[in-house]
C-alpha cells in the first residue's frame, strides 16, 4: 500500500523581479492507493503530477509530509537503503530514457546489472522480459532503430526486470499515437493482473484513466480536489478542475462547442440543420434518437455526433438534418422539451461543409 | 630569397635530411603527442567528471567552495601561454624526469597544459547527456559511482572519441613549440633548419608532415566517433 501524507513541495524559483521566490508545486497532498491497484492521477499541465510521482521515490524530496510505501517511511531511508527500495518502485517516463548506447537486451539487463546480478542469469530474464512485452526478435537493436512504442514496450520491461511491486508511469502514452497507446496500456494492465503490480499513471488525458485505471486522482495547482472510482468520480465530477477535464469544452457553453471541419453534407440539402446538446441527461434503454423519430414521425437524419456516456449519463452534441421544414422542427423541439438537459438550437445552414 | 629556397642543392639537401632525420622526429612527435594525450587524459578525466557530478544539482554535489576551487585552478592552467607554461613548470619536470630538456621531458609540460583543457572538453560531453537518462537511471536505484560508469560515460562515447580528438590535435601543435626547449620531433626540426638556418624548404616539409598528422588523427577520431554512436538509424555500411 502506498500511503501519501500532507505531502508539500516547496521550489524557490526566481521571480519575475529577480527576486528568490517560493512557489508550492504540491500543496498538502494525501492520497492511499492499494495494492494491486491501477491508480490513476490526471491534471492539468503544471498541475504538480510529475513531482508527486518524483516524490514518490524520493527523486524528490518532499519539503513536508511523508510518503509510506508497505509502512516504510521513503523519506527516513538512507541514501543505500532507498536506492535498494527503488529497485521495488521502478518508473516509466514519456520519453522511455533508454541508454541509447545499449542494446534492448542490454538494457534491460542495466537495472540487475546495478543490483550485482550474474551476467548469464541477467540476460536470461531479460530474453523472457523480451517475451512478455512482445519484441523477442528485438534483442540486438539499438533503441534508436526502433518506434516510440517499441521503445517504451523495452522501458517496461526494463522496469519489471528487478521484480518490482510498484510500477510509477509519468505521462507513458503521451509521445504515442492512439493505437500505440491503447496497446501500451493493454500491456500494462495485462502485468498489472498477472504480477499484481500497483501502478500509478500520470497523464493529462481523461481517456488513459477511462480505459485502464479502478481509481483516480484530479491534481489542480498542487492540490487533490477529486478522489475515488474511476465511474464515480467522471460521471459526478465535483470540483471544477474535473469538470474541465471531463468536459475539455466547458469553457465555452456547450452550445458553442465545435463541431471539426464544420457541418457535414451529408444527408438531404433541403433538410433543416439543427444541434442537439446534451449536458448530462440521463440514458435510458432506447435509442433516444430512434424511438423521437419513431414518436414524432419525422425521418430525422443524424450528420453528426459527438456524445459521451459517463455512468449512465450522456454529455456531448449532435446535429440532426429534419426534413419537413421549421414545422417539424418545432416538433422535435417539443418532444424533447420536458428534458432540460437536452438543448435544442437551429444550426447555421451556411456552416455546411458542402456550402 | 624564393629561388634560393628552391634550388637544387636546396631540394637536394632538404631530401638528404627527410630520408635521414624525418623517421625519427615523427616517431618522437607521434608518441609524445599520444603519451602527453593519454596522461592529460588520466589527470583530466576525473576531474571533467568532478566538473559535472559535483555541482549543485549534480549525482554526487560537493561543497561550492570546492567546486569554485576547481573552476580556478582549471581557468589559471588554461590561460597561461604554453610557451610560458614550459619553463614554469621546469621545477616539477626536473622532479619527475630528472631533467629539463630532451624529447622525454617536453612530455611534463605538454601534459600540464594539456589536462585542464581536457578536463573542460569531458566536462562538456558528459554535460550532453540526456539529464532523463540519468534520472532513470537513479529511479532504478544506480549509485553515483554506477551512473558515472554505466550511464554518462559509456552513453557519451561518440562525443569523447571526437573531443580526445580535439586533444590529441591541440597537443601535436604544443608538442611542435617544445623544439624551443630541446624537446625532439616535427618542431624540433623545423626551429632548427629553418629558424636558426634558414632552410625554409626543410621547414616547409615539416610543416607539411604535421598537417598530415593532424589530417589522420582527425579522419581516425571522425570515423571512431561516427562508428561507435548506436543513436545514427541506418548507416551505409
Ligand atoms: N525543480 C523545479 N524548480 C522550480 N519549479 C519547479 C521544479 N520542478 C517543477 N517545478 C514547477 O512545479 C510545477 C509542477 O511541475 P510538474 O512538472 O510536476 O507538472 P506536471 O503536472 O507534471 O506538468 P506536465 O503535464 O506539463 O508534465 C510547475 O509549475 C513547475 O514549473
Ligand atoms: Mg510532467
Amino acid at each position: 500500500m502506498i500511503e501519501i501524507q500532507n505531502l508539500t513541495k516547496t521550489f524557490s524559483v526566481v521571480g519575475e523581479d529577480g527576486k528568490q521566490e517560493t512557489f508550492d508545486a504540491l500543496k498538502n497532498v494525501s492520497l492511499t492507493v492499494g495494492d494491486g491497484e491501477i491508480y490513476g492521477i490526471i491534471g492539468m499541465s503544471g498541475a504538480g503530477k510529475s513531482t508527486l510521482v518524483r516524490c514518490i521515490n524520493m527523486l524528490e524530496r518532499p519539503t513536508e509530509g511523508k510518503v509510506l510505501i508497505d509502512g516504510t517511511d521513503m523519506g527516513s531511508l538512507s541514501e543505500k537503503e532507498l536506492r535498494q527500495m527503488r529497485r521495488s518502485i521502478t518508473m516509466i517516463f514519456q520519453g522511455f530514457n533508454l541508454l541509447m548506447q545499449r542494446t534492448c537486451l542490454d538494457n534491460i539487463c542495466f537495472p540487475l546489472e546495478l543490483s550485482g546480478v550474474k551476467r548469464t542469469e541477467a540476460v536470461r530474464r531479460a530474453s523472457e522480459l523480451l517475451e512478455t512485452v512482445g519484441l523477442p526478435d528485438k534483442a540486438k537493436a539499438y533503441p534508436a532503430q526502433l518506434s516510440g512504442g517499441q521503445q517504451q514496450r523495452i522501458a517496461i520491461a526494463r522496469a519489471l526486470a528487478t521484480q518490482p511491486k510498484v510500477l510509477l508511469c509519468d505521462e507513458a502514452t503521451s509521445a504515442l499515437d492512439p493505437n500505440t497507446t491503447h496497446a501500451i496500456l493493454e500491456l500494462i494492465r495485462d502485468i498489472n493482473k498477472k504480477l499484481g503490480i500497483t501502478v500509478i499513471i500520470i497523464t493529462h488525458q481523461m481517456s488513459v484513466v477511462e480505459e485502464v485505471c479502478s481509481h483516480v486522482a484530479i491534481l489542480d495547482h498542487g492540490c487533490v480536489v477529486e478522489t475515488g472510482e474511476v465511474a464515480e468520480v467522471f460521471s459526478a465530477p465535483k470540483s471544477d478542475a474535473a469538470r474541465r477535464l471531463v468536459f475539455p469544452d466547458a469553457d465555452k457553453s456547450p452550445m458553442e462547442a465545435e463541431i471539426p471541419g464544420g457541418i457535414p453534407a451529408a444527408g438531404n440539402p433541403d433538410d433543416i440543420p439543427v444541434r442537439l446538446v446534451f449536458d448530462g441527461s440521463h440514458t435510458t434503454d432506447r435509442a433516444m434518437i430512434t424511438q423521437m423519430a419513431i414518436d414524432t414521425g419525422i425521418a430525422v437524419n443524424i450528420l453528426y455526433a459527438s456524445t459521451r456516456c459517463i455512468g449512465d449519463k450522456v454529455f456531448g452534441n449532435m446535429l440532426l438534418g429534419i426534413p419537413g421544414g421549421m414545422e417539424a422542427v418545432e416538433r422535435v423541439k417539443a418532444y424533447f422539451a420536458d428534458d432540460p438537459q437536452i438543448m435544442i438550437e437551429p444550426a447555421a445552414k451556411e456552416d455546411r461543409a458542402d456550402a | 630569397m624564393l629561388d634560393r629556397m628552391f634550388s637544387a642543392e636546396a631540394l637536394e639537401e632538404a631530401l638528404w635530411i627527410l630520408k635521414n632525420e624525418f623517421p625519427l622526429a615523427l616517431w618522437e612527435t607521434f608518441y609524445v603527442t599520444v603519451l602527453a594525450t593519454l596522461f592529460a587524459i588520466i589527470l583530466g578525466m576525473p576531474l571533467g567528471v568532478l566538473l559535472v557530478t559535483g555541482e549543485k544539482g549534480g549525482v554526487r554535489p560537493l561543497p561550492a567552495w570546492l567546486m569554485q576551487v576547481l573552476n580556478v585552478v582549471i581557468n589559471l592552467l588554461r590561460s597561461v601561454p604554453f610557451l610560458i607554461l614550459m619553463i614554469l613548470v621546469f621545477p616539477l619536470t626536473r622532479l619527475i624526469v630528472g631533467t629539463t630538456v630532451g624529447t622525454v621531458a617536453s612530455i611534463v609540460p605538454l601534459v600540464i597544459a594539456a589536462f585542464p583543457f581536457v578536463a573542460r572538453l569531458i566536462e562538456g560531453s558528459l554535460r550532453e547527456v540526456n539529464p532523463n537518462i540519468i534520472e532513470a537511471a537513479q529511479s532504478m536505484g544506480a549509485s553515483p559511482f554506477q551512473i558515472v560508469w554505466k550511464v554518462m560515460i559509456p552513453e557519451s562515447v561518440p562525443s569523447l572519441i571526437s573531443n580526445v580528438t580535439i586533444a590529441v590535435t591541440t597537443v601535436l601543435g604544443y608538442s611542435a613549440m617544445s623544439g624551443i626547449i630541446g624537446g625532439g620531433g616535427l618542431g624540433k626540426i623545423a626551429i632548427n633548419y629553418g629558424y636558426y638556418r634558414y632552410k625554409y624548404l626543410v621547414m616547409l616539409m615539416a610543416v607539411i608532415l604535421l598537417i598530415l598528422l593532424v589530417q589522420v588523427f582527425q579522419s581516425l577520431g571522425t570515423y571512431l566517433s561516427v562508428h561507435s554512436d548506436k543513436r545514427i538509424r541506418n548507416r551505409k555500411k
